[in-house]
């Protein structure tokens, strides 16, 4: 099997993705409400990935 | 007479209980049996695709094991969020993938995928599950 070599960034970022897909179809009733919901938990993750990122970029010093 | 109309019948245990254990054995398993394709392909390649990236990044299989509690809690949960991954956790056991835990962000990310994986699918499973007792369409 490949090995497969992500920076912090971009496994972050593909957790996101895959985590907000499921997310998203299992938890609303009408494929509209799935699908904003899949956004808006991928929106949150991106927020709290660039946010945290920040906060220990400048709590670092 | 009329309250006992409105009231419902109890699901019986043989109407979920395959839709509960194919959903464990095959993620999105569940929803593909009770004809909801789109949604269990989707859950299918999204779980999957965790799982592999997971076994691609040469994330660590726990193994239910440990000393103190702290230790125990780590492994049974870890151990329990990668068999909760059904089939791809039983064939990556199988195929003989054994990595040993390593330093590394990436190794770590594996980890975490793998964990991740088992338990996006417990989700599907009870979404599943209330789809098949009626409480969701």
């Amino acid at each position: 099997m490949p090995k497969m070599n992500l920076s912090h960034f971009e496994a972050a970022l593909l957790f996101s993705l895959l985590a907000s897909v499921v997310l998203g179809v299992v938890t609303k009733n009408t494929d509209r409400e799935r699908l904003h919901y899949g956004i808006y938990t991928f929106v949150c993750f991106m927020l709290a990935l660039f946010g945290i990122g920040w906060l220990m970029y400048l709590g670092h010093g | 007479m009329a309250s006992e109309k409105n009231q419902k019948a109890p699901v019986e245990m043989r109407a979920w209980a395959p839709v509960i254990a194919l959903g464990w054995l095959v993620p999105g398993g569940g929803h593909l049996l009770l004809k909801r394709t789109g949604r269990g392909v989707l859950l299918l390649v999204a779980i999957t695709a965790m799982f592999l990236c997971g076994l691609m990044m040469r994330g660590t299989m726990f193994t239910p094991q440990g000393d103190d509690l702290l230790t125990v809690l780590i492994n049974w949960g870890g151990w329990l969020g990668d068999f909760c991954g059904g089939i791809l956790y039983l064939m990556a056991i199988w195929l003989g993938y054994a990595q040993p835990d390593v330093a590394g962000h990436v190794h770590d990310y594996g980890t975490k995928f793998l964990v991740t994986a088992g338990l996006l699918n417990v989700l599907a499973m009870v979404d599943a599950f209330e789809i098949a007792r009626g409480k969701k369409s």
